[in-house]
């Protein structure tokens, strides 16, 4: 039904709506706990299962192609930067994973550009982006041109 | 009804869709436009929407001219290979000398990306791909884009783009509705970046029921980027150019880290290597410049991704399949068992679930593969998108108007899915299109072309009614059955996404007619989208979600007829794999070595279609 959630676990806090990218993590009315209402529009991406601070939320195949009794759960966690995987198949096989989700502590890597000097206007005339020439090869070396690489365009065919 | 209308005014720069493209632009136009109003209206959630929402295990455009691996020329010429020499090279060759620029920054903002424990530098999955830790990839992003914005609209479906009513063919901004709260959002802007998605399920899926939400491309990628333009006048190109994914049967998981990196293979259900008895056939129909095994043996060059399709999908037919992936072998290493399952808990997670769900563990069993429905995007191994203008120091001047990455719509720009014949810019392409529309798009204003910009209320009330039309047609016709959702008065939008799908597969090339059409079934797919753009009139909403829902079929059907239109005009099979012309089986260079331009006038629907020159980059002997 690709996402489900278990009714005991499920306290309506609306993490889920508020990360699903399709719009389908809802809170149902009368139990006041979030459900799938648009499987069919579920891409199984996990972004309501790893948002869901109480683990309310699982994820059961597409009936169409996926038999029964699997499961696949995940728990991401920012403060250490890592998301553990576990995987259970339907024969009873075990399989667990353990990845980086970023090299450095979470929140802090990324500048403001309103504090960083403005361009000036050689600069602006020219083909450079923020950071460039310098993150272009982290060197001193500069951006390519047709001129540079001894290119030109031509109309017609060409292999 | 009730809802309110809430008027941004006064923005400079404002990225309609923050996917990898729009977050790009969030984040550069801050630096070109220290004191500008930058504003995003993003359909979902910026830190999980678009493509990447799910996270990606690769980068597959990175040149890595640091360590003198690339030229952006060498990945100009790869693109041109792989969609049968039909690409935008100035587009491409500006996107792949800056691409290393982001990457490096992504690096800097805590992406983890892998690298070779021999050399220090990025582990490459392949020529043009690098390996990374990307669950996070979005999250990161979306907080550089959020840094630089002075305000991030989330759950604002954009409908319509405004258009100045002073000046002819000039964008004046966006208007939409809020998915939470149902409210009409209207945004006046100097300049809008589109980064809206390509086309997920316009072509029925070979899924049923609930998997049909198992599309490769995301299904909220919902052809926004096109029906925005499209509707709004803009010139588009190569939207013939559908995309076939040869994946992992039904989860759709990916291939690339499988072929390139695990060395994995391909055989038929006689467990024989097929694809290379089709070749000496199919190089009949395109040419021996387009399909060379013996050089593409010798120097490396890749066989393009449509043609090897066309071996899967003739091997199928022939009665030789199922076709499997040799994982077997491969997956006897730990190390790289752990990346196989990885790459898919990276990026595509349902092919984890359906392999623990059917015990399949590819180290005890080969998988087995299958051709997707056709998929219509600018940014993966196809490039459908709007007719830009490129960078002034590169583009020929049939490929420049002013400012890079312009649509034919003055202060309109592109970035990602929106930018046509600007194939394999993927993510960090996406990224890097972004940037280089928001530094045009700074500059236009600087320019001082933006000014006296005039939206009437006219034009705000008329859209405002448009929006809420399915709402107030569910309204008024409901009762007029006693329960239920046949009704002879409408069709709502799962009806309608129905129809669409099922006409498109059948009448365009679809997978369930082996992606074959001709003039005849076209014509008659775009009579039945235009009766059925009639019946969109009387499309019921029940809620505001059916309404988002409502909106995407709008889009989605716009793309669709837009895509039917370029298919009818391309007198050829330029791409076999992704589709067939059977009326025309060969490709033709002599007449069709050109880029399709259309444009539909948003005044009487009617589309003008042209060929645009095709231009290549080559060595200046002079």
């Amino acid at each position: 039904m690709p996402t489900f959630v278990h009714m005991t676990r499920c306290d309506g806090c609306g993490h889920c709506v508020d990360i699903c990218p399709s719009d389908i993590m809802h809170i149902d009315k009368t139990y006041r706990r979030a459900y799938n209402i648009e499987p069919s529009m579920c891409w199984e991406c996990y972004s309501c299962v790893k948002a869901c601070p109480q683990d309310a939320i699982d994820v059961r195949g597409y009936a169409d192609f996926a038999p029964l009794g699997h499961s696949v759960r995940v728990k991401r966690d920012e403060q250490k930067g890592t998301i553990a995987w576990k995987i259970k198949f339907r024969n009873g096989t075990e399989k667990s994973f353990l990845s980086p989700i970023t090299t450095k502590p979470w929140g802090t890597a990324i500048p403001k550009l309103a504090d960083v000097p403005g361009p000036g206007k050689e600069m602006r005339d020219s083909q450079l982006l923020y950071n460039e020439p310098k993150y272009l090869r982290m060197d001193d070396g500069g951006l390519h041109t047709l001129e540079s690489n001894g290119l030109k365009m031509t109309k017609g065919v060409v292999y | 009804m009730a809802y309110e209308t809430i008027v941004e005014d006064g923005i400079d720069v404002l990225v309609v869709g923050a996917g990898l493209g729009g977050t790009g632009a969030a984040w550069e136009a801050r630096f070109w436009g220290q004191d500008k109003k930058i504003v995003i209206a993003e359909k979902a959630n910026i830190d999980r929407s678009g493509a990447v929402a799910q996270g990606l295990y690769a980068i597959n455009c990175y040149m890595g001219t640091r360590w003198g691996e690339n030229k952006p020329e060498d990945h100009v010429r790869y693109a041109r290979t792989d969609l049968m020499g039909l690409v935008r090279e100035d587009l491409l060759f500006d996107m792949a000398r800056h691409v290393d620029s982001t990457v490096h920054q992504f690096e800097e903002w805590g992406l983890p990306i892998m690298k070779d424990p021999k050399t220090g530098r990025y582990l490459r999955e392949g020529r043009w791909q690098i390996m990374i830790h990307g669950e996070s990839y979005k999250p990161i992003v979306a907080e550089a884009a959020k840094k630089s914005a002075d305000k991030v609209f989330n759950r604002i479906c954009v409908t319509h783009l405004l258009m100045d009513d002073g000046k002819e063919n000039r964008v004046a901004g966006a208007v939409g509705f809020n998915v939470r709260t149902g409210n009409y959002h209207v945004f006046k802007s100097k300049t809008v970046i589109c980064g809206a998605g390509g086309a997920s399920n316009i072509f029925k899926p070979r899924s049923v029921g609930e998997g049909s939400g198992r599309t490769w491309y995301a299904p909220w990628s919902s052809a926004s980027a096109y029906g925005l333009m499209i509707n709004a006048g803009a010139k588009m190109t190569q939207m013939e150019n559908r995309i076939v994914l040869a994946r992992f049967k039904d989860g759709y998981g990916p291939v690339g880290a499988y072929f390139l990196h695990l060395k994995t293979y391909t055989q038929n259900g006689l467990g024989q290597e097929f694809e290379s008895t089709w070749f000496p056939e199919l190089q009949k129909m395109v040419g021996k410049e387009y399909l060379d095994p013996e050089v593409s043996h010798l120097t490396h060059r890749p066989i393009p991704t449509c043609l090897r399709n066309h071996a899967m999908i003739s091997e199928v037919n022939a009665g030789r399949g199922p076709i499997h992936m040799v994982t077997m072998k491969a997956f006897q290493d730990p190390h790289l068992e752990e990346v196989g399952w990885e790459n898919f808990l990276g990026m595509t997670v349902g092919q984890a679930v359906l392999w623990a769900a059917t015990d399949v563990d590819p180290k005890n069993e080969n998988p087995e593969l299958t051709t997707s429905e056709p998929y219509v995007m600018g940014s993966h191994a196809t490039g459908s998108g709007a007719w830009c203008s490129g960078p002034e120091d590169i583009s020929p001047p049939e490929y420049f108007w002013g400012y890079n990455r312009m649509t034919t719509i003055e202060g309109l720009f592109g970035a990602g899915d929106a930018v046509g014949g600007t194939p394999h810019a993927f993510s960090s392409g996406s990224f890097t299109e972004g940037r280089l529309a928001a530094k045009a798009a700074c500059k236009y204003i600087d320019d001082g072309k933006a000014e006296g910009i005039v939206v009437s209320d006219e034009q705000i009330d008329r859209r405002r009614k448009e929006i809420y039309k399915p709402l107030e047609h569910y309204r008024i016709y409901r009762n007029a059955v006693v329960a239920g959702d046949v009704n002879p008065h409408y069709i709502n939008p799962k009806q309608g996404l129905d129809r669409l799908q099922k006409l498109m597969d059948e009448y365009c090339g679809g997978v369930t007619v082996s992606y074959m059409t001709n003039e005849k079934l076209l014509s008659i797919g775009l009579k039945k989208l235009q009766i059925m753009e009639e019946d969109l009139q009387s499309l019921a909403a029940e809620d505001i979600h059916e309404l988002l829902r409502a909106w995407e079929l709008m889009h989605r059907h716009r793309a669709a007829e837009c895509v039917t239109h370029h298919t009818l005009f391309r007198k050829e099979t330029r791409w076999p794999g992704y589709y067939y012309r059977g009326d025309a089986m060969k490709l033709d260079d002599e007449n069709w070595h050109v880029l399709t331009v259309s444009r539909r006038d948003p005044n009487n629907g009617e589309y003008t279609m042209e060929k645009a020159p095709c231009y290549h980059l080559v060595a200046d002997e002079a």
